[in-house]
């Protein structure tokens, strides 16, 4: 089923982690399995943010090979030389878990080059990198990510997220929505639905030279994306030509550096409900999730089949 | 076995023991002809019950006690949006909800007046048998799915699949209706004051689709009919007392009906023919 939210405040900057964090428990029964955060701050003058991690929440599996410290100590380290071997130069990092991380670094160099290669650390996984936006996923509800991860206080313009009920794929962090649009800084998607020309689509973006981390078919859309997005397309065409060429039932939420998009198929099949004042933006798959933020009597609508809107910060 | 008495019919004298207990009834006893905690109510007895903190198994219990207490006239404040408010009401009752609904709200019902003053989510409605439901704002995908009586009204717009499965009653919409509005639809009217979208009436089997506006295409087995008087008259008169602010006269309504007709049903809708056997 999945439960996808956004939210975009126009022209401030509010506690955008509270927001989300309310709209997406809201959300848990649509999926208790996963949430996931992708949030955009205030965005950084020089340098970049990175969150990454470098092994799974094996915390609830059974017979699960969890990695010793040393394991990830190791990991750990071959990134910040990769970091350091590509010139870019750590100024913070910080740590919630034993396996994700948040890096702020100054680069000048080709970050798709650099991404590239950290990634080819064992089980290591860039989860985002942008010059404003944090993405954020973990195992269990949007209260226990949030608490995890300290995000109840982040500050910023916009953000999406989702609470993800496992179908196709497995309950881990990497098959957890939001989705960075490798290598793209600050362009991120949520998804809700199936996409049933996965494959033959990751064919042709594989050629390409993308890379897919999961076998989640929620991956493909921001890859895509992002692949129209490095052909000069327009955000708004891009989502208007992914109606048309990728297939199945679906709606999903893209947000870049300062804008938010909505896409849903030609089907109408999977659910939308939005408030937009001159304000804010409230995207989710039920009213009740946006309810949250807005304790009043709002003014809510359903877009319709094959519908694209875009919002501005 | 306290209550149950033994009737020995013709083709029937097996003694009532553990499983295979029976219940037989008389067509003519009044009891009959009413639902299993239909209640008297007064119209004038007033009551308000807060949604808040509350969820749908809870809210749904209160409305049922009031009704036994015999409230005809319900307010649900601060409703919300939550899924399932107000489903299985099978008793007359003037039901006023505060705001909005969120899925399957007043699902299963048969008999109440509704006023939703808000939006209502996906599935409001389903399987309504009678009764009247009255939507301020927007409603969302599914409006009046499998709707088999009443008049289901939503003064805004509706989303996909309205009347998906419909066998009965009438949906009217004041604004727009999305996708497959009539899919599948069996029997019924829908209403619709401003256009439809894409693939109107698709496998639709019998029943009327009234378009105040444009279809934007057609489905299978959906083609333009001509309209009769006699459904200019009842249009003006539903869409009158919809109290809809409709800005197509209705002699300028299309009228769509099935092309095929896969299947013959008979004109009486399930509440008609409840009228004519009570």
């Amino acid at each position: 089923m999945c439960g996808i939210a956004g939210v975009i405040n126009k022209k401030k900057t509010v506690n955008v982690g509270e927001q989300m964090g309310l709209m997406l428990q809201g959300l848990k029964h649509r999926g208790p399995d996963s949430t996931g955060y992708a949030m955009y701050g205030t965005p950084l003058k020089k340098g970049f943010v990175m969150r990454f991690k470098i092994s799974e929440n094996e915390a609830e599996k059974v017979n699960a090979t969890v990695d010793s410290p040393a394991d990830l100590k190791n990991r750990k380290n071959a990134v910040d030389s990769i970091l350091k071997k590509h010139g870019a130069k750590v100024t913070k990092e910080s740590s919630s878990t034993p396996y994700a991380f948040r890096y702020i670094f100054d680069f000048k160099g080709d970050l798709t080059d650099l991404a590239t290669e950290i990634e080819t650390v064992e089980k290591t996984e860039i989860l985002s990198i942008g010059k404003g936006l944090e993405l954020i996923k973990d195992l269990g509800d949007a209260n226990t990510v949030s608490n995890q991860y300290g995000l109840d206080k982040f500050m910023g313009t916009h953000g999406i997220g989702h609470t993800r009920m496992a179908t196709e794929s497995d309950v881990d962090i990497k098959s957890a929505h939001p989705y960075w649009a490798f290598p793209f800084e600050d362009v991120s998607v949520v998804h809700n639905g199936q996409l049933t020309n996965y494959w033959g689509n990751r064919r042709v973006l594989e050629r390409k030279g993308y890379r897919f981390n999961s076998n989640c078919d929620s991956e493909i859309i921001a890859v895509y994306i992002a692949d129209k997005m490095a052909n000069g397309i327009e955000l708004e065409k891009a989502m208007h030509d992914s109606l048309d060429e990728l297939d199945g039932v679906f709606t999903y939420v893209v947000a870049t550096k300062d804008q938010l998009g909505m896409a849903k198929d030609h089907m109408a099949a999977k659910p939308m409900v939005i408030y937009e004042s001159k304000d804010i933006v409230a995207c989710a798959s039920e009213e009740v999730a946006i309810r949250n933020i807005f304790p009043h009597e709002i003014k809510t609508y359903d877009p319709y089949e094959a519908e694209v809107k875009v919002w501005q910060a | 076995m306290a209550g149950i008495t033994k009737r020995t019919t013709a083709f029937d004298d097996e003694n009532l023991s553990g499983r295979s207990q029976k219940l037989y009834f008389e067509v003519t006893e009044e009891e009959n002809y009413t639902y299993y905690g239909n209640h008297e109510v007064d119209f004038n007895k007033r009551t308000s019950i807060d949604c808040e903190g509350i969820d749908a198994h809870e809210l749904n219990q209160k409305i049922r006690d009031a009704i036994r207490k015999g409230y005809g006239s319900i307010v649900i404040k601060n409703p919300g949006a939550k899924h399932s408010l107000g489903v299985g009401i099978l008793n007359k009752l003037n039901l006023i909800f505060e705001g909005s609904l969120g899925y399957f709200g007043i699902g299963c019902i048969d008999g109440p007046t509704v006023r939703v003053n808000g939006r209502v989510g996906w599935s409001c409605a389903e399987n309504m048998m009678s009764g009247k439901v009255v939507v301020e704002n927007n409603a969302g995908s599914c409006f009046g799915a499998a709707l088999r009586g009443g008049d289901l009204i939503v003064k805004g717009d509706a989303g996909a699949r309205t009347g998906i499965d419909m066998k009965g009653g009438t949906i009217l919409i004041g604004g727009n209706a999305g996708a497959y509005t009539g899919f599948m639809m069996q029997r019924g009217r829908i209403i619709v004051c401003g256009d439809v979208n894409a693939n109107m009436g698709d496998s639709m089997y019998d029943g009327i689709i009234f378009v105040g506006g444009e279809p934007h295409s057609l489905g299978t087995d959906c083609v333009p009919g001509e309209m009769n008087e006699h459904e200019v008259r009842w249009l003006e008169q539903k869409i009158k007392n919809a109290e809809i602010d409709c800005k197509v006269p209705a002699s300028k309504f299309k009228k769509y009906v099935a092309g095929r007709m896969l299947w013959n049903y008979d004109n009486l809708e399930p509440a008609e023919k409840k009228g004519i056997l009570g």
